[in-house]
């Protein structure tokens, strides 16, 4: 048997992750994205209906160099950043407890449901007049607004985690002689780690959308404003920079919930 | 994969587990349980008596749905019965009035298995004597490592449940069990949907742990070659209200290995035990289709 042992690093499998990126897979998928730009720069040079009006590749990309140079731009990403972290981390503090607290009560539960429910499906953006109209800055009622992009979703993942803990980790958790904190701590959190982190990254995803919205209805920064200002003003590579931007910090977030659920729930990453 | 010269019982701290007086000893009077979904009575156990000794290797065979999960859940605290009484070693464990408390000495190994998944082989066998605070963690990764051993888990103490086979989780969950030192083992059908190979790996290891600790076990199963083959007397339940219909003694010599299967007793003794379980797994089959027309 001549199996080469993994390479590690920071808990990174070094061979898996070089045959990943040097794989087939990889190779397709560039072919492809090169593919597409050229596609796109012929539909724009050759003036193609409806998706011959997006701005070429090429202008894009000196645009690009023009805004990578400008500090403004770099302040759109952390205006975003600042409002989507914001929204984000205040909806898991207030929503991790409330969600456990719902799963572990009948009663706190049966009391707050209801209400949550009703709230649950008007869109965050649909808060935004009230929200710009009872908070103090117009931040404040961005950050909310962001916040509860995230919120709902969050109870709601936990709830559900917490809810479907399979009994038999509860009784058998009893039985070696756990008090209810043991059972909390050890039985409740990690059993819900998994939901939790579904939510979050859910929930990330809904905040990114809600802020661009947010930013271009009611702001007058960010990555979303940055795109709505180029349309107003015309500037049409802005715009497909702006959208661009706003997906590679929607990837980078997701990212980064993803690569922390697997460190922290590291017993689902094999199988 | 051998484990049959090693004792299950670490030499150092043997006397934790191997009590000079076998502990354990059950007796279940008169034990009813009516469940009440919807205000619909169910008589799930119906004046169930039994005096299982203590060190005794107790089966609990009948047709499924009988009551044999009520009984153990009873047993193990995690519901209660709505009169009789159960008692451990002569002390009252619970009675129509009062639930037992679910604890160390009465450990349960699940249908489906309950190791938790979100913990190392390590740190599900550690996890009693730690909740406990009984044992340092030193101690108790120790102990641990030697149980495993023992049972010939070697090497897998920092893997999840998720990466070693069924037959190796359940005989983690014993080894979890056994730090407890429990005074009875509660089993409910754990080799259930094993297949039959891997059955025969767990039948020779829980052998070779009752053989020696001898532990009060309290298994619950419904194939009937694997209660004789493990058991000291099986204990034949009756179809729904569930209450113990034939006791069957097992004279089979231990230790006990895969010859005995062959010999003409234990053909005797499965003879018997089919035919009282046929009677009653008809009966339950009737009146099923009773109900249905
Ligand atoms: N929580 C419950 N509520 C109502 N009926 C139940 C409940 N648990 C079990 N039963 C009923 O009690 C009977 C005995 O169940 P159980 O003890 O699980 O049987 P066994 O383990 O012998 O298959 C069954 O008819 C089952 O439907
Ligand atoms: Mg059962």
């Amino acid at each position: 048997m001549t199996q080469k042992k993994p390479v590690y690093f920071m808990g990174i499998n070094l061979r898996k992750l070089r045959k990943s990126i040097f794989s087939k897979t990889t190779y397709r998928g560039i072919v492809a994205v090169i593919a597409t730009v050229i596609l796109w720069e012929l539909c724009a040079r050759f003036e193609v209906p409806i998706i011959g009006m997006i701005p070429a590749p090429s202008s894009v990309f000196s645009s690009l160099v023009e805004q990578l140079q400008d500090p403004a731009y770099w302040e759109c990403w952390v205006v975003s950043y600042d409002r989507v972290l914001s929204g984000f981390i205040i909806a898991q503090i207030i929503g991790i407890p409330l969600g456990l607290i719902m799963g572990l009560s009948r009663h706190l539960r049966d009391l707050s449901f209801p209400t949550l429910e009703i709230l649950r499906p008007i869109p965050p953006l649909a808060w935004v007049p009230t929200a710009v109209i009872f908070w103090p800055t117009p931040e404040m009622s961005m950050i909310f607004v962001t916040f509860l992009g995230a919120f709902f979703t969050m109870v709601l993942n936990i709830l559900g985690g917490v809810k479907n803990i399979d009994v038999r980790y509860i009784r058998s958790a009893q039985s070696l002689g756990s008090s209810g904190f043991d059972i909390f701590r050890r039985i409740v959190l990690p059993a819900t780690l998994p939901s939790l982190f579904t939510g979050m990254t859910v929930g990330m995803g809904i905040t990114w959308a809600v802020v661009v919205a947010a930013e271009m209805i009611a702001s007058r920064s960010g990555l979303g404003f940055l795109t709505w200002k180029s349309y107003v003003a015309g500037d049409y590579p802005v715009i497909v920079i702006g959208m661009i931007s706003i997906g590679i910090a929607g990837y980078l977030s997701s990212a980064v919930i993803r690569l922390l659920g697997d460190r922290l729930t590291p017993w689902r990453k094999i199988i | 994969m051998t484990t049959s010269t090693s004792t299950i019982c670490p030499t150092g701290t043997s006397e934790m587990h191997l009590s000079p007086q076998p502990v354990g000893k059950l007796s279940i009077r008169n034990a009813t349980k009516i469940y009440d979904p919807d205000g619909v009575n169910v008589l799930a156990l119906d004046n169930c008596s039994m005096e299982v000794e203590a060190g005794e290797f107790c089966v609990i065979v009948g047709p499924s749905g009988c009551g044999k999960t009520t009984l153990l859940n009873a047993i193990a605290g995690f519901h209660d019965i709505t009169s009789g009484d159960i008692f451990l070693d002569d002390e009252l464990l619970c009675s129509g009035t009062k639930q037992a408390e679910p604890g160390a000495d009465r450990i349960v190994v699940f249908q489906h298995g309950a190791l938790f998944p979100w913990y190392t082989v390590l740190e599900n066998v550690t996890f009693g004597p730690l909740v406990q605070g009984k044992m340092s963690a030193s101690a108790a990764k120790k102990e641990a490592e030697e149980i495993l051993a023992q049972m010939g888990l070697k090497g897998i103490s920092h893997s999840y449940p998720s990466e070693i086979s069924s037959g190796m989780r359940r005989r983690v969950e014993i080894a979890r069990a056994m730090m407890n030192n429990p005074k009875v083992l509660l089993m409910d059908e754990p080799y259930r949907a094993m297949d039959a190979l891997t059955k025969t790996i767990m039948h020779k290891n829980l052998l070779d742990v009752y053989d020696q600790s001898r532990k009060t076990i309290f298994f619950i199963t419904h194939d009937l070659e694997e209660a004789i083959f493990l058991g000291t007397r099986v204990y034949v339940m009756t179809t729904r209200p569930g209450t113990i219909k034939k006791v069957i003694d097992v004279d089979l010599p231990r230790p006990r290995d895969y010859k005995i299967l062959s010999s003409d007793r234990y053909l005797e003794l499965k003879q018997e035990v089919i035919e009282s379980v046929h009677e009653e797994a008809k009966k339950a089959f009737e009146a099923g289709e009773r109900e249905m027309a």
